[in-house]
C-alpha cells in the first residue's frame, strides 16, 4: 500500500480565496520560508532520499496560483507560479488550502483526505509518499516553524487560519 | 489482566505521538526489506530506532521491532543483522514470521522475547504450539480470520499470549502468502516488504473527474468522482468477472476493522494484547486512533461501557466492519 491519493476535483475552484497577489512580492517570502524550515529540520531531506531533486506542484485550490516546490538541500526552490504558466512537475498535489495547511500542521492524515477525494496526486506517487512521510516526521508544527518567522502577526495570522480551518472541518 | 495497546509507529515522530497518546507498547522496523512496511521514506535507521527505544522505555512503554518479512536465499544477512541490531538497542521483543529468523533469535537471542507476526499466518492451536515448542515463542498475533468465540478456544489450548488486531487495514488473504503484487509487479509483499510499491502506482485524473487507478500495466480500479477511495492494492480492486454486468470488487471492498464494540468480548477471551493497525499512517492518524483506543480500554477495565469517538473518516473507503471476528458472514 502506498497511502494517498486523489481529491474531489469540485473542490473550490482556483481564486476564490485570494484575489490575485504580485507573485513577485510573495517570491522572497516563499524563499525565507523554505530556508527556514530546511535549517529547522534538515533530517527531513533523508527521508526525501533519490526523490529531493523531484518537482512538485502543489495546488491549493483557492488559491489563484500554484507552488512549486523541489526540496534539493543544495538548490532549494519554493516558489509561487501562475495558473497560466504552471511549470512542467514530477508530482502535482491539488487539495483545499485548509487540508493542506492541516497536513503541513500535523493536524490532518493524508490517506484520510486520499480516501474522502479532498487529496488529488498525479505523477510520481513514489515521490510525493516521500514528501509526506518526512513531512509528518518533522515534530511540532512547520505551520508554527514558518508563523514564527514573521513574529507576532505570523502567529496570529495562524491562529486565524486554525480558526477557519476547524470550522471548516467541523461543517464539512 | 490488563491488555497492552500496540500501537503503529512508522517514523520517530509517530513512536512519539503513540507513546505520548497512551501506547503500551509501539512496534516499528527498519529502513529495508526486513519488515512489511517498506515503503519509501517511512522506517527507522539504527540511530532513530536507539532514540525512541530510549523515549518508549523513559514513559513505561515497550518498543517491539517487526523483523516480519521472508528472507529469500543469500539475503539472510539482513534479517540478521535486524535482529542483532535490535537486540544490541535493547528493543522489548522482535517480531518475526520466518521459521529461519524465529530460531536465530531462539539460538542466538535467547533472552530476548520473541513475537510471531500475523504473517506467520498461524491460527491453529496446533501451528500455534509448534512455534512455541521449537522457538519459545511468547506471544502470537492472531490472523484476521477467527471469530471471537474461535480465539476464546484457542487461547485455551496454547501457553502463550495472545495479541489480535482492533483497528485498521482489513486483511483476509491467508497472511504471509499472498502473492498478488508478486504478480503484478515482481515485488513480493512477503519477501520485499511492501505491497502496491508506490513507485508503480498511478492515478490518472480522466477527463469526467473519474480517477483510475494502475498498478503497473494493471488498472485496478476506477473511481468516480464522489465515490470513496481506498488503497490501490489489488485485493481491493473492482474487475470484470464473467459473472457479473459491472466490475465488482472481487476479493474484498475498501474497508478497515474496527473492532471498538468487540473490546469487552475480546479481553473476556483472554486477549493480552490489542494492535492498531497503520505504520504508513500520519501522526494524525496515531494521536487519534492511539487516543481514543487508550480511553475505551481503560473504561472497558473499570467496568464502564466505553466511549467511541467515530474514526469512521479515518478508515479505508470510509467504511468499517468487525470482519470475521464477529462472524465469518462478513461478506
Ligand atoms: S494485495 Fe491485499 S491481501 Fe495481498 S498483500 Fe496486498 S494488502 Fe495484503
Amino acid at each position: 500500500m502506498t497511502g494517498l491519493a486523489q481529491a474531489k476535483s469540485g473542490a473550490a475552484g482556483a481564486g476564490r480565496f485570494l484575489p490575485p497577489p504580485p507573485l513577485f512580492l510573495l517570491q522572497p517570502i516563499l524563499r525565507r520560508v523554505v530556508r527556514r524550515v530546511a535549517q529547522l529540520h534538515p533530517n527531513l531531506f533523508d527521508r526525501l532520499g533519490p526523490h529531493c531533486n523531484a518537482r512538485f506542484v502543489i495546488d491549493a485550490a483557492e488559491l489563484p496560483f500554484v507552488l512549486l516546490l523541489v526540496p534539493d538541500p543544495e538548490n532549494l526552490i519554493f516558489r509561487a507560479v501562475s495558473r497560466r504558466g504552471e511549470p512542467e512537475s514530477d508530482a502535482r498535489i491539488r487539495g483545499r488550502f485548509f487540508d493542506l495547511l492541516g497536513l503541513v500542521d500535523g493536524a490532518e492524515d493524508g490517506d484520510a483526505l486520499f480516501f474522502s477525494r479532498e487529496l488529488e496526486i498525479t505523477g510520481n506517487t513514489e515521490a510525493v509518499v516521500c514528501l509526506r512521510n518526512a513531512l509528518d516526521d518533522v515534530e511540532g508544527s512547520i505551520a508554527e516553524d514558518v508563523a514564527g518567522l514573521f513574529g507576532a502577526p505570523g502567529r496570529a495570522i495562524l491562529a486565524a487560519l486554525r480558526r477557519a480551518g476547524n470550522r471548516r472541518g467541523k461543517s464539512r | 489482566m490488563r491488555p497492552e495497546l500496540i500501537c503503529p509507529a512508522g517514523t520517530p515522530a509517530a513512536l512519539r505521538t503513540a507513546v505520548d497518546a497512551g501506547a503500551d507498547a509501539v512496534y516499528c522496523g527498519f529502513k529495508n526489506a526486513t519488515n512489511a512496511r517498506n515503503f519509501p521514506g517511512l522506517n527507522f535507521t539504527p540511530e532513530e530506532l536507539a532514540q525512541g527505544v530510549q523515549y518508549a522505555h523513559a514513559r513505561g512503554a515497550k518498543v517491539l521491532l517487526a523483523v516480519n518479512s521472508f528472507p529469500t536465499a543469500g539475503r539472510f544477512d539482513l534479517w540478521r543483522d535486524a535482529v542483532d541490531t535490535g537486540a544490541r538497542l535493547g528493543v522489548d521483543a522482535v517480531i518475526v514470521a520466518d521459521i529461519g529468523v524465529a530460531a536465530y533469535v531462539a539460538e542466538r537471542h535467547p533472552g530476548l522475547r520473541l513475537h510471531l507476526s500475523v504473517q506467520a499466518a498461524a491460527s491453529s492451536p496446533e501451528a500455534i504450539r509448534y512455534y512455541v515448542r521449537e522457538f519459545g515463542v511468547r506471544r502470537v498475533v492472531l490472523p484476521r480470520i477467527l471469530t471471537v468465540a474461535e480465539i476464546r478456544q484457542v487461547k485455551k489450548e496454547i501457553p502463550c499470549e495472545i495479541e489480535t488486531f482492533i483497528f485498521g487495514n482489513h486483511g483476509l488473504m491467508v497472511e504471509g502468502r499472498c502473492s498478488l503484487t508478486n504478480y503484478v509487479t515482481g515485488l513480493s509483499t512477503n519477501m520485499d516488504g511492501v505491497c502496491s510499491p508506490a513507485a508503480q502506482v498511478h492515478y490518472d485524473k480522466e477527463p469526467d473527474g473519474c480517477v483510475a487507478t494502475r498498478l503497473g500495466d494493471f488498472t485496478i480500479d476506477r473511481f468516480g468522482p464522489d465515490e470513496q477511495a481506498g488503497y490501490p492494492t489489488i485485493c481491493k480492486g473492482r474487475y470484470h468477472v464473467p459473472a457479473r454486468d459491472d466490475a465488482y470488487y472481487a476479493f474484498e471492498e475498501p474497508v478497515s476493522l474496527n473492532l471498538a464494540e468487540l473490546l469487552p468480548q475480546l479481553i473476556e477471551a483472554g486477549v493480552e494484547a490489542f494492535k492498531i493497525e497503520g505504520r504508513q499512517r500520519s501522526r494524525a492518524y496515531v494521536r487519534q486512533v492511539v487516543g481514543n483506543f487508550r480511553k475505551a480500554v481503560d473504561q472497558v477495565l473499570a467496568g464502564e461501557a466505553p466511549e467511541l469517538a467515530d474514526l469512521v473518516a479515518l478508515t479505508e473507503g470510509q467504511k468499517q466492519t468487525v470482519g470475521a471476528f464477529g462472524s465469518k458472514k462478513w461478506r
